[in-house]
């Protein structure tokens, strides 16, 4: 009985401490990383930049700073300190350029609504029945008066 | 008068010459400048665009101007490009053969992980100067598109010669030589 209580005791001693670093260690991964990060060389973010040499070594060094517990804001920091801001990928990460920070989403966003817009108005205007010499019925005074005509010449 | 088109295929028009125009302009602010290979060309030596980075690992700067006088061999290169491995080797000779003559060679590490850039260094028993562009800035003023890229920079500080690709033996012979 002692013995296994000590046995205890002693996977208690050598699971606890590595439970605790676990526990002390941020949850980031490469994956969650490469997303927000540019391969600058490649142009692309880092997470579409599948088989480019600095990519790949990149990818390691992310690695790395993951293995040692560096939590994603740590990691980004370490990658600007290497390859400056430009290895940022979300407008938010760069500098203190608010109002650039919200241009970068409100222009897209009003871009598409005029785009929207701008093809509604053609639709629109291409499916709008013509008026003019096509037979439909005409509205007011031309109206009444080629009603009047139509009913003298009693057709 | 007649009118021709309506508003909206002129709309659509307007937006597409538009389009191509963004795309135009976009393709040509992604062209290298090549002015020191036209100048080369004509027989013109270009006076070299400044230059001043981070020594590689230490502390303090070194830039082009604490070279002028010297006969500068200046490689752009990253130790994830498989050609700067060719020709570290080379570089490295031909910086014992210089160094006591006037010229130097001098590295600049772009787009690297320091840890990554040192073991390189460390591996190929590169013993010349070496500064670091992190962010690649220095490539533009130089046109440099692709890693490696070598210019031989004469002593008053013009682009005597450039390589856009790994440098080899005849290149150095041929471009170093005469300036020493």
């Amino acid at each position: 009985m002692k013995r296994i209580a000590s046995l205890l005791a002693a996977v208690a001693l050598c699971v606890l401490p590595a439970a605790a670093a676990a526990k002390g260690c941020p949850k980031t991964s490469l994956g969650d990383i490469e997303d927000e990060v540019m391969c600058p060389v490649c142009g692309t973010p880092l997470g579409l930049a599948s088989e480019a040499p600095q990519a790949e070594r990149e990818r390691a060094y992310i690695q790395r700073l993951v293995d040692r517990c560096k939590s994603k804001d740590e990691v980004k920091q370490a990658l600007v300190a290497e390859f400056g801001d430009r290895v940022l990928a979300l407008p938010g990460d760069q500098g203190d350029d608010s109002l650039g920070d919200v241009l970068v989403y409100v222009v897209p966003a009003l871009g598409i609504v005029l785009a929207a817009a701008g093809i509604a108005f053609a639709v629109v205007r291409w499916r709008r029945p013509k008026t003019r010499g096509d037979g439909t019925a005409l509205a007011g005074a031309d109206g009444a008066r080629l009603d009047d005509d139509m009913e003298r010449y009693d057709l | 008068m007649r009118r021709v088109l309506s508003p909206v295929p002129i709309a659509v028009i307007c937006v597409l010459v538009a389009l191509v125009a963004l795309l135009g302009y976009g393709l040509a602010q992604n062209e290298p400048d090549r002015g020191v290979d036209r100048a080369l060309a004509r027989g013109e030596r270009e006076p070299a665009p400044a230059l001043e980075l981070p020594k590689l690992g230490g502390a303090g700067t070194a830039s082009l101007a604490d070279y002028r006088g010297r006969i500068v061999v200046l490689n752009f290169w990253a130790s994830w490009c498989k050609p700067c491995k060719d020709e570290s080797p080379l570089l490295e000779r031909w910086q014992r053969r210089i160094g006591g003559r006037g010229g130097a060679v001098l590295g600049v590490d772009v787009l690297d992980v320091t840890g990554d850039a040192q073991d390189f260094i460390a591996k190929y028993g590169l013993s010349y100067a070496m500064v670091k562009d992190k962010d690649g800035k220095s490539m533009d003023p130089f046109g440099v598109a692709q890693l490696p890229e070598t210019f031989v920079i004469d002593r008053r500080g013009r682009i005597a010669a450039v390589r856009r690709g790994p440098v080899d033996d005849s290149f150095m012979r041929s471009s170093v030589e005469p300036l020493l």
